[in-house]
């Protein structure tokens, strides 16, 4: 059996993994077209603060884990995939034959129209390369222009505040992160961001950016403001990367359409990951998250099923959890909630806390927290297991900190029954 | 033969020695709240429930991890965390469903039980025997395992 992956991310390298174990006779390549080993983009944060070298970032030992693992791994483009022929063709001209084909290429970022992007000073935030360019011009004392603060926007903002940068960030949405909290939250999010010296402007979208004196640029905002930048990162979210199945029929919308078991419109291909547009835990609906778990979840379920052992899957959960300069904040499946579904919440303003909880009849189907790091993944698990709360949820309505207790009264036999 | 911990909250008192334990075991100080284990109390009914990693076949922090910072003991086959490679990124804290992988603001890295490389210390401070360590097939882990498991629809389908 040859087993082909295209994609170095979690998604793969998990999927290559999983054959292994499941497969233990089975050729298996993973294809990656960047010139580093397999890395975790979720690292280049802490690359960015210098906790890590770059060697910090690789998903596995590089020199040892994937000789041993039996898995090639071929630093290539692939320019073309022919679902008839089952194969591929790389950027060198050699073609490379598949039984199963996955599909993890991940996404790329998207940026919107905005002219000057595509000055010099201007960088995306996504790749290693990115960070080492962000690293060079992030030097102290320059001033640095965000655009976007969603999840990736948020997360490194810590990296550059540590860089003594002078940062401003500029969100179309009127909050921060809106795609992942709500308006308390993100509320919070920005008020602690000023309170770090950053200069936040929501409900604000920048109208241009032009080359200035020496190495700067200036950026105009819709407000009105006029900024002056050494660097200018862009962090306006990321698309799936489709083109490669341009031609061959398979079933796309915003990724690769997958079923439950990350089969594609093509049995013998599957996509996990960034591009997979798969079924989420939470509406039945086929989305893409681009989420590390998902990832993950998704290389799995697919590499199980490539090599004929796996089962339909319950679909993933949406989730995320942001540190923003030092202020942790997370959301779980459908935090926005439901129509005609109760609420909880906890808000405290002066202390950075925050708890909300959204239930479905007696269940709990969403949550977000800011300022919570224990236990936190418990929220996962009362969601997923769609336990029925009983007593549980007026206990929760009234103090919604009680999640651990609420999963361990519901799910462990406490003795003295 | 692979020991784990076994916990019976009807035993358990509320004393918290296991906190006290398990905090000096980790951290070198008696500090109940940098414990890996906790005692939830349930004083409308009188109960408590020590609850910390049953160290899942699943390993949901450890498939999570982007950097390949948490991996198994091989005498224990408990899932540890190396400081080493933790960058703090916290997706293990939400990814596992138990609540028991959780961020330490103090070391800017996620902390977790490590059944104390096999000698862990709540069992052995735990004057009721509310919390033993056994042999792994003993059938009240494997109810207590199945418990967890039945809370997760999904654990079925990706436990291979």
């Amino acid at each position: 059996m040859k087993h082909l992956i295209i994609g170095a991310g979690p998604a793969g390298v998990i999927a290559a993994e999983t054959l292994r174990k499941s497969d233990p006779d089975a050729e298996i390549a993973i294809i990656g077209d960047e010139p580093e080993p397999p890395y975790s983009r979720m690292a280049i944060p802490y690359y960015l603060i210098e906790n890590v070298d770059e060697s910090g970032t690789y998903l596995r030992d590089p020199k040892a884990h994937f000789k041993a693992q039996n898995i090639e791994v071929v630093q290539q483009r692939v320019d073309k995939v022919d679902t008839g022929k089952k194969n591929v063709t790389l950027a060198d001209g050699k073609t490379r034959d598949f039984d199963k084909l996955l599909i993890a290429t991940g996404s790329h970022p998207i940026s919107p129209p905005i002219p000057g992007l595509d000055l010099p000073q201007v960088h995306s935030c996504w790749t290693l390369e990115d960070a080492r360019n962000i690293a060079r011009l992030a030097q102290s004392g320059s001033n640095v222009v965000l655009i976007g603060a969603g999840f990736i926007g948020c997360i490194i903002l810590e990296a550059l505040v540590k860089r003594g940068v002078n940062l401003t960030v500029i969100e179309t949405g009127n909050r921060m992160v809106p795609r992942m909290l709500d308006d308390k939250a993100g509320g919070l999010l920005e008020s602690w961001c000023k309170q770090q010296g950053i200069g936040v402007h929501t409900s604000c979208s920048v109208e241009s950016v032009t080359a200035a004196d020496g190495d700067q640029v200036e950026v105009a905002l819709s407000d009105g403001g006029n900024l002056s930048a050494a660097l200018v990162i862009t962090a306006t979210g990321v698309k799936a990367n489709l083109d490669l199945l341009d031609g061959t029929g398979i079933d796309t919308d915003f990724g690769v359409l997958v079923n439950k078991r990350m089969q594609s419109s093509d049995e013998n291909v599957y996509a996990a990951g960034d591009v997979a547009q798969g079924v989420d835990f939470s509406t039945g609906n086929q989305e893409v998250q681009a989420i590390q778990p998902t990832a993950t979840d998704h290389g799995r379920i697919a590499a199980l099923n490539m090599a004929g052992k796996g089962d339909e899957h319950q679909g993933t959960l949406n989730m995320n959890v942001l540190d923003t300069v030092g202020l942790v904040s997370c959301s779980f499946g459908l935090w926005m909630g439901v129509d005609g579904g109760d609420s909880a919440e906890l808000y405290n303003a002066d202390e950075y806390q925050y708890i909300n909880l959204q239930f479905d009849g007696e269940t709990l189907v969403g949550a977000s927290s800011v300022g919570k790091t224990q236990h936190i993944g418990v929220l996962r698990g009362l969601i997923e297991s769609r336990i029925e709360l009983g007593d549980w949820k007026q206990k929760l309505m009234a103090d919604p900190t009680l999640i651990m207790d609420a999963y361990i009264a519901c799910t462990q036999e406490l003795g003295y029954a | 033969m692979q020991k784990s911990l076994h916990i019976d909250p009807g035993k358990c008192t509320g004393c918290l020695q296991c906190e006290m334990a398990c905090s000096y075991e980790h951290t070198g100080t008696f500090n109940p709240s940098r414990s890996f284990i906790k005692v939830f109390t349930f004083h409308d009914e009188g109960r408590f429930a020590p609850y910390t990693c049953t160290q899942c076949d699943e390993a949901w922090c450890m498939r999570a991890c982007p950097v390949d910072a948490i991996s198994i003991d091989a005498s224990t086959g408990a899932k540890v965390v190396s400081d080493d490679k933790c960058v703090g990124c916290k997706v293990c804290t939400i990814a596992c469903p138990f609540g028991t992988i959780n961020y330490a603001q103090t070391t800017g890295k996620v902390v977790k039980c490590d059944l104390c490389g096999g000698d862990p210390q709540c069992a052995a401070a735990c004057p009721t025997d509310a919390i033993t360590y056994i042999d792994a097939d003993w059938t009240g882990y494997d109810r207590m395992m199945a418990s967890a498991a039945k809370s997760l629809p999904s654990a079925e389908t990706t436990a291979g």
